[in-house]
């Protein structure tokens, strides 16, 4: 019962303050209202027994990336009013183009509901740090040693990108 | 020893390739050393291979690589040696030794002196080539080379723009004629699969497929290819224009031996011609239509070169008109005499220009006789010679030309005789203006008048006692053989050309011959009579008022007559074309075809244009589509 | 039904990441500064992750949760990368606005 209100809760906030984040015009509320989405999302994920995930998702997402997007708007003095000069063809071009994306989507979800499927008894453990730990350094040792190689090639892009004699 | 050939045309080559790759440090006299040289090498050889086939040797083809293999086309470069390519070797080198020797001091302040050589030798090693090519088309191959020559020797003194011309002129004209040489060459090819003339006309007598018009058309392309190179009307105009070269060019190649390349040409097919009667008598009209065209014009003209060009097409057409009565043997027998008269009387007006400091027009001489008096001598010779005197050498070959019309259609025999008379008297009319009377040019020329040095009058000399001894190789048939004097040309030649059929007896052959003389002392009495006696000097060019004078002045207007209807017409037309069609219609094709992806390209960027949004939204959409499909 | 939690289905999360991916490709549409841009397509990722993770929970594999834990780190790399290029465009254009950059065309 907590579960279920907990769900349509973090749902609402979700949705919600995701809205807030494409529709205000001060960047620096935009980052906030995204920072929390992410915390809705990560509630969901705790809802559901990821709780390594969950916590890697603050981590990375609220507390690495965003914070970066705050430091870049603080740097390039973003935190105005940007004068976005729109057309009206141009919106309502992207307002229709997002309901029919939406409306789309909602009818492939839809028919999810003439399939049956099964679902397995999932154990409470699935989502714990020794679980995935596991298959994280036995199946995909491979994926998890290149994925340092790429962070390594874009930290050497970020730094060399932002040096001042670029042109 | 006939494996020797192939060293024949190799020297002038050599000689070529050093001069210009490496004369340029050289002395003037060594490169004349040098180019000489490698011709006198030529002569050599040429003499023994001449003395193989003298004695009675086979005529033989010496390969020396293949070229050609297609099929059943083959064509190597081979020489052939038989009695017409030695006796042709033998004047090309021997005398192009001559008049290489003459031009180291024609030439000797010239800037382009090295050029000079290296050019001439380039001749004389494409003649060699054209004359010992063992088929048709080794043969074109000097044939174009000579041609070539020509063209680069001509223009020589290329700063001047008028000797550009007469190059285009004469490398022009030489072109309608080829084009009828390949034209000829192909029918012969498409009717009988060969070009060679050992397959064609010794072993299998090949050209005996040729019938009917294939026969004639053949004979009559070829025949359009000699008109070309051997300068016949219509196609003679640039013979008179190639004068602009130096004189030593005018001796050896438009006089001595290329211009004869016509006439080897139809010697050597002498088999396809005497079977086409047609194209035999085409090639007698147009010879002696040729003949007296020429020596009409000759009549008046007043430049000393100009003089002897017209000569010499005149004696080309004489040499045509005995080929188209079947005396092959006959025509190289004139060729050969009238390379050495032709060479000495062309070498001796050069000593002449050459004395006059460049002077060419004989209404500004006279009186040369005590100036240059070695000159004199042997410009008299020639003179004498191709007038026909006895017994210097043009004698025995244009009487015998004469005999034969005679016994062969009695019309041409006229017109040749009274070509014959008008040389005796343009030549004298020459002679005379030139070396005698009073001097009639300017102080400052008279001042340095001389006599030209010893290495330009020791080949006249050589050259005259050719043109006096040279016409006994063909001594008369019947009189010869009353005398036991054989003709020995004839006799030689048999091997390789088409005899002719003589019937005459020792009687009508003397009586010819002693009609010829007088004819030739008659006319030139008249000469002596106008231009020694009275002095009667030529007109200047606004003097003339005869309107027949002022025709053969001008030359029939030949030259005028081609500016109007070929040449305007064609300017016309390319003016049309240049102005209508290639704007319009070739232009308009093209901008119509670009106009077609540059509509699409127009329409189509418009996609592009560069804004983020419109990129994500095709993407979305895109998206979109996908989805559905899923749906 | 396909329950992953007590009364919410399988369903329900797929619907809540459409709302949300529905979201960020509105946002991207209808905003020109690039920085919000790129928010909305960590928005989009995100939803993507949120589906992963329940279909995980409902086949019980641990192979989802590794490929989400794989996004976000390709999220991490990209956003390093892509802010570097925003901070050189804005020191060069002076502005991060789409509508003025757009240079990529014919």
């Amino acid at each position: 019962m907590l579960t279920e209100y907990a769900f349509w809760f973090l749902s609402f906030l979700a949705v919600f303050s995701a809205l807030t984040m494409v529709v205000t015009k001060n960047p620096v509320y935009s980052v906030l209202s995204l920072i929390l989405t992410f915390f809705a999302i990560a509630g969901h994920y705790f809802l559901m027994n990821a709780q390594f995930l969950a916590a890697v998702h603050i981590i990375v997402y609220a507390g690495a990336i965003m914070v970066l997007f705050l430091y870049v708007i603080m740097m390039l003095n973003l935190n105005k009013f940007e004068d976005e000069k729109k057309s009206l063809f141009m919106n309502s071009l992207s307002v229709i183009a997002g309901c029919i994306l939406g409306f789309v989507l909602l009818a492939v979800v839809k028919r999810t509901d003439e399939l049956t499927i099964v679902a397995k008894a999932s154990s409470a453990e699935v989502g714990l740090v020794e679980n995935l730990g596991n298959a994280l350094y036995k199946d995909y040792l491979l994926p998890f040693e290149m994925a340092s190689v790429l962070f390594l090639a874009a930290m050497v892009g970020a730094v060399y990108l932002s040096k001042k004699e670029m042109v | 020893m006939e494996k020797l050939v192939s060293l024949i045309p190799l020297f002038p080559l050599v000689g070529f390739l050093y001069i210009t790759f490496f004369g340029k440090g050289l002395s003037k006299n060594l490169i004349g050393g040098i180019g000489s040289g490698a011709i006198f090498l030529s002569f050599i050889v040429s003499i023994a291979v001449f003395t193989t086939q003298l004695h009675g040797g086979n005529p033989t083809t010496v390969k020396v690589l293949d070229w050609i293999t297609a099929g059943t086309f083959d064509i190597d470069i081979a020489f052939i040696v038989d009695p017409l390519s030695t006796i042709y070797l033998l004047f090309i080198t021997g005398v192009g030794f001559l008049i290489h020797v003459y031009s180291i001091g024609y030439m000797h302040d010239d800037e382009g002196f090295n050029r000079f050589i290296a050019y001439l030798n380039f001749f004389v090693f494409f003649m060699l080539i054209l004359v010992l090519g063992d088929s048709y088309v080794t043969m074109f191959v000097g044939w174009e080379g000579v041609g070539l020559c020509s063209f680069m020797l001509i223009g020589f003194w290329y700063k001047d723009m008028k000797n550009n011309d007469a190059a285009k002129k004469a490398f022009i004209i030489n072109r309608i004629g080829d084009l009828g040489l390949i034209i000829g060459m192909c029918i012969i090819f498409f009717q009988t699969g060969s070009l060679k003339y050992d397959e064609l006309y010794i072993s299998g007598s090949e050209a005996s497929s040729l019938q009917g018009w294939h026969l004639h058309a053949a004979a009559i392309f070829l025949f359009i290819g000699a008109m070309g190179k051997s300068a016949q009307i219509p196609l003679h105009t640039w013979l008179p224009d190639a004068m602009a070269g130096p004189t030593p060019v005018s001796a050896l190649i438009h006089a001595a031996t290329m211009v004869t390349a016509g006439i080897y040409m139809v010697a050597r097919s002498s088999d396809l011609f005497s079977a086409s009667d047609i194209a035999s008598d085409v090639v007698t009209y147009v010879g002696i239509l040729t003949a007296i065209l020429g020596a009409t014009i000759a009549l008046t003209q007043n430049d000393i070169k100009k003089v002897l060009a017209y000569s010499t097409v005149s004696q080309l057409g004489l040499m045509f008109v005995a080929l188209g009565l079947g005396a092959y043997s006959i025509a190289v027998f004139h060729v050969i005499t009238h390379a050495f008269f032709k060479a000495l009387l062309f070498l001796g007006s050069g000593s002449v220009i050459h004395g006059m400091g460049g002077e060419q027009d004989i209404r500004r001489m006279g009186g040369l006789k005590k100036y240059m008096p070695t000159t004199h001598i042997t410009f008299l010779i020639g003179t004498i010679a191709i007038a026909g005197i006895p017994p210097l050498a043009g004698f025995f070959s244009k009487d015998q030309i004469i005999a034969v019309a005679f016994e062969n259609n009695i019309l041409i025999f006229v017109l040749a005789s009274l070509v014959s008379a008008l040389t005796a008297f343009y030549m004298f009319r020459l002679y005379y203006l030139t070396f005698h009377g009073k001097f009639r040019g300017t102080h400052d020329q008279e001042h340095h008048l001389h006599e030209s040095p010893k290495v330009m009058t020791i080949p006249l000399v050589v050259l005259a006692g050719l043109s006096i001894v040279g016409g006994f190789i063909g001594f008369p048939h019947a009189v010869g053989h009353s005398v036991h004097f054989p003709h020995w040309l004839d006799h030689f030649l048999e091997k390789t050309v088409v005899m002719p059929f003589m019937e005459a007896d020792v009687a009508t052959e003397s009586i010819l011959m002693i009609v010829a003389t007088v004819i030739a002392l008659v006319s030139t009495y008249f000469a002596y009579n106008m231009y020694k006696k009275n002095e009667e000097l030529a007109l200047e060019d606004d003097e003339i008022e005869s309107s027949t004078h002022l025709t053969l002045v001008n030359k029939y207007y030949i030259d005028e007559l081609y500016d109007k209807i070929i040449r305007k017409p064609v300017d016309q037309l390319s003016a049309f074309i240049g102005k209508f069609i290639e704007p319009n219609v070739v232009d308009g094709l093209v901008k119509q075809v670009s106009a077609i992806p540059q509509g699409i390209g127009a329409a189509t960027k418009l996609v592009q244009n560069g804004k983020m949004v419109m990129y994500i939204l095709a993407m979305i959409i895109g998206l979109i589509v996908l989805l559905i499909t899923l749906i | 039904m396909m329950e992953i939690l007590p009364n919410v289905t399988i369903n329900h999360y797929l619907m809540l990441s459409v709302a949300l991916f529905t979201i960020g490709a509105f946002g991207i549409l209808f905003r020109r500064n690039a920085i919000i841009m790129f928010m909305c397509v960590e928005l989009m990722l995100n939803a993507v992750n949120l589906t992963l993770v329940a279909f995980s929970k409902l086949w019980g594999g641990t192979d989802a949760q590794v490929f989400v834990f794989f996004i976000m780190v390709v999220a991490a790399a990209e956003v390093a990368v892509g802010l570097a290029i925003l901070m050189m465009l804005y020191r060069n254009m002076h502005t991060t606005s789409t509508d003025v950059l757009d240079k990529l065309k014919w």
